[in-house]
């Protein structure tokens, strides 16, 4: 048995490779359920129904993409011009901190100009945390992944720190969260009574800007040359520092935005809770839509209604709900392996 | 390329299966390998025998490495047999598809590119992976001895001690060879040996390999270069488009009649007519220069590129030709003296400033440095110019406008591809050139950097490529040809000159040169001793 690589990929494998994996992970993930004793059929019948059955289902599984969404784009961008960005979960926090910083105090008048300060300076943070790592990789050649990942633990211990002392809000009775921001910068709901928010339209908006600037414009020609092949890209003179400069601040303000939208559209205050690791998951979710923007929409949405519909179901079943990290595991998994039969064949012999 | 050894192959009829000298050692029958629609091998059967040279000629893809692959295990033949003669002398079938059988079996390779690890000793290079995997200590002093005595036997002579890495290039060559011998082999091949050495090495290596054939060895020998094919082997087997289309004994084969069965048609040499210099149009004035990459940086150079002149540079891989290609190409800033392009020094080293300006550059390494291989052809025609405004507007690409100009450059360089969106990946090394080639000489630049621009090409190809670069000589372009192939130089350059340690001789006029002497200039002897 050998792999050998496919000429061309057909687009019914493509569309039915990553579906494939789906049911493979739903499939796997019934070992873990059958030691917990409960019934499968219940079981999926409950995370679906939790996850997608009603309205107030699919608004919460809409409302938890929203971050995914961003910061699976913030992985997608980086990764494409081989920038190694980590740190997604420590630029959502430093999205959300600049929020609660300019915006627990309404001093504009107007809410669309508030929000838009708001929407700038998260995005800003984020941007300036990876533009530190990213200067240390072009010029002295320091391991991103390693800067990165560990910038996570500074800006979390930072957050905490911060929470504890100057950003604490005198009224939280000694909780370590924030002041909650003014109600003109809060983020409006989509539909009234629900969590959903307009941060899931601007996510959308989001993706297909950042589809448009990887595959039409100047800019993203250079980011998928300096990431495809970073010696081609510098001998045909891009300026592969810039590129890479560029595209940091791209992927930091995605992740910072995400930050924004979870304190403005559904916490509004800031706390050391606030993501259970969305920058992480957004890792997973750009890695199964194959760093394609759009596909990032979709993979979030399916990310998030594992979350959503295995919360439901462990509550109603009294089944812990770590099985949807499982399911989310083992989609990734499966992905990686549909992937590999995407691009190769396997022949006997 | 020196005189032919003469050796007791008989001169049969030429084009018919010729008799082997001495009995078969190896056979392959009816080799037949399909990769999808492609035929990589057609029914190919072919015979070596003991003591004997064959040379296995074709063109890039014609199917030489997938036969070799077959008979190392390395792919599975779809139909056929391999057998390969035993210490008794009788041929027995190969397991397919195990490279351990075929090692085992006594069948070796030496690789174009060495698998030796650079930071062990020579001993532990050769000595690597004969011992067993669970034995937790090495028989150094067991094999020392026997390689003493394989030295000694083969007259191949390297140091054990030394670290690989430390080693000239010839003499890593060498330890390939031992590390083949000490394995107990009894069919070498050998895939395109001679391309990293001096003709004075070739010279060594020939003698060599007569040498070991003297003792029963049996080689393929495995090249595109004519006059080396004449000189060592015994019997040539041509293949092209993966059928065997000729054999026959070497003796009373000329350089044409092989040519002619290699690529299926009568190939005219590209000729230089005798053409005035013009105007300097680049000058380095005591440049030194450091190689981007780490490799011999170029010391104290001086010389000067002409108009409507080829300036040759031959040396043997790795002695600052890294630094001269990175300097003209804009991607590494001298140290010390001055590069002066079109009149002007230069103080801004910038790749993307010196295509702007009309330097045209065609880099040694088409996939690391050319292409960018996930991308498309239509992509990486406009990888240079992409900034300019006729592909894009504002920051946004005119993908129709670079759709039509990659369309423009695959009839123009005629590019062997799908069409405009294939993935450049997919195209042979010859297409990819041509593209390159395109690319490069569509803005007609003043001043041209080809380096390397022939290695890996097949014959039609090559003779594509000096083609275009004699029409920009024409045109009044400067060129710099930086290569290893020094029939290339001699046929297109007007004059040549020779790098060695990071030193650049002067260019002198080719006609005033011989063979001998820049291949002595390679290896590092003075001009004035070399003449």
């Amino acid at each position: 048995m050998r792999l050998e690589p496919r000429q061309d990929v057909g687009l019914v494998l493509l569309v039915a490779a990553p579906a494939g994996a789906i049911v493979a992970a739903l499939v796997l993930a019934a070992i873990p359920l059958a030691f917990a004793q409960v019934s499968l059929l219940d079981a999926y019948r409950l995370m679906a129904t939790g996850a997608l059955g009603g309205q107030f289902a699919i608004t919460e599984t809409l409302t938890r993409a929203t971050p995914l969404i961003l910061t699976g784009l913030a992985v997608t961008a980086a990764f494409r011009a081989r920038l190694w960005n980590i740190g997604a979960e420590g630029q959502l926090y430093a999205g959300a901190m600049a929020a609660v910083l300019v915006a627990s105090h309404a001093w504009i008048d107007s809410s669309l100009v508030m929000i838009a300060v708001m929407l700038l300076t998260g995005a800003a943070a984020g941007a300036l945390l990876l533009i530190v790592p990213t200067l240390l990789k072009t010029r002295l050649g320091v391991d991103e992944v390693v800067t990165t990942l560990l910038l996570n633990f500074v800006v979390l211990l930072f957050v905490s720190m911060m929470l504890e002392g100057p950003l604490q809000d005198p009224m939280s009775m000694g909780w370590p969260q924030s002041e909650p921001i003014a109600a003109i910068a809060e983020l409006p709901d989509l539909i009234a009574r629900t969590r959903l928010h307009v941060g899931f339209i601007l996510a959308l908006i989001a993706a297909l800007a950042l589809w448009l600037v990887i595959n039409r414009t100047r800019w993203g020609f250079e980011m998928r040359a300096v990431g495809a092949n970073v010696d081609a890209a510098r001998f045909a003179g891009m300026p592969v520092g810039r590129v890479m400069l560029l595209t940091a601040v791209l992927s930091g303000g995605l992740a910072g935005l995400a930050g924004v939208g979870e304190v403005a559209g559904v916490r509004g205050y800031l706390a050391l809770d606030l993501s259970p690791g969305f920058g992480y998951t957004g890792i997973v979710v750009a890695m199964l839509a194959q760093l394609n923007p759009l596909g990032v929409v979709a993979s979030a949405i399916f990310i998030a209604a594992i979350f959503v519909g295995a919360d439901s179901m462990g509550r109603a079943l009294g089944v812990s709900s770590y099985i949807a990290d499982l399911v989310v595991a083992f989609a990734l998994l499966a992905m990686l392996v549909a992937g590999l039969v995407t691009r190769y064949r396997l022949r006997r012999g | 390329m020196g005189r032919r050894v003469p050796t007791g192959a008989p001169a049969g009829p030429p084009m018919t299966a010729s008799p082997t000298p001495g009995a078969p050692v190896l056979r392959l029958t009816g080799i037949t390998k399909r990769f999808g629609p492609l035929t990589a091998n057609d029914a190919i059967d072919l015979a070596l025998g003991k003591g004997e040279v064959l040379a296995l000629l074709g063109e890039n893809g014609a199917g030489k490495s997938t036969l070799m692959s077959i008979l190392f295990g390395h792919y599975t033949a779809d139909a056929g047999t391999v057998e390969v003669a035993g210490p008794d002398g009788v041929l027995r079938p190969l397991k397919p598809g195990s490279p351990a059988a075929a090692l085992e079996a006594g069948v070796g390779m030496v690789h174009q590119h060495f698998t030796l690890a650079d930071n062990l000793s020579v001993l532990d290079n050769i000595t690597l992976g004969t011992d067993p995997f669970w034995r937790p200590w090495q028989s150094r002093r067991a094999a020392r001895r026997r390689l003493r005595a394989l030295m000694a036997e083969s007259g191949l002579s390297v140091p054990l001690d030394r670290q690989t890495g430390t080693l000239a290039v010839g003499e890593q060559q060498r330890v390939e060879i031992l590390k083949a011998l000490f394995r107990g082999v009894r069919i070498l091949v050998l895939d395109e040996p001679t391309a990293v050495l001096t003709p004075q090495e070739v010279g060594q290596l020939f003698q060599t390999l007569r040498h070991l054939t003297g003792q029963g060895l049996s080689i393929i020998f495995i090249s595109h270069k004519l006059d080396e094919v004449l000189t060592i082997s015994d019997r040539v087997a041509v293949i092209r488009s993966g059928r065997l289309v000729g054999e026959r004994p070497t003796a009373g084969a000329s350089r044409g009649d092989l040519a002619e069965m290699m690529v299926g048609r009568p190939v005219a040499a590209s000729r230089r007519e005798a053409q005035a210099a013009g105007e300097t149009v680049a000058r380095l004035a005591r440049v030194s220069v450091p190689d981007p990459r780490g490799g011999t940086p170029l010391k104290d150079a001086d010389l000067d590129l002409p108009a409507g002149q080829i300036t040759g540079v031959a040396g043997v891989s790795g002695n600052g030709q890294g630094a001269l290609g990175a300097l003209l190409s804009g991607l590494a800033a001298p140290t010390s003296g001055t590069l002066t392009l079109f009149g002007d020094p230069v103080r801004r080293h910038d790749a993307g400033r010196f295509t702007r300006q009309g330097v045209g550059r065609i880099p040694e390494d088409r996939h690391r440095d050319g292409t960018v291989g996930d991308m498309t052809v239509w992509e990486n025609g406009i990888l240079e110019t992409y900034g300019s405004r006729a592909y894009q507007r504002a920051g946004w690409l005119r993908i129709a406008a670079a759709r039509g100009h990659a369309r423009r450059l695959i009839a123009d360089y005629d590019v062997r591809c799908p069409g405009p969106d294939a993935r450049i990946r997919l195209l042979s090394g010859g297409n990819m050139q041509k593209l390159i080639l395109g690319r490069v000489l569509e803005t007609a630049p003043r001043l041209i950097l080809a380096n390397q621009p022939t290695r890996g090409l097949d014959i039609g190809a090559v003779a594509f490529v000096h083609q275009r670069l004699l029409e920009a000589r024409r045109r009044g372009a400067a060129i710099l040809l930086i290569s290893e192939d020094l029939d290339e130089l001699f046929q297109i350059a007007d004059r040549i000159a020779v790098i060695h340690a990071g030193r650049l001789t002067q260019a002198r006029p080719t006609e005033s040169l011989s063979l001998r002497q820049v291949g002595l200039m390679m290896a590092g002897e003075e001009a004035d001793n070399a003449a």
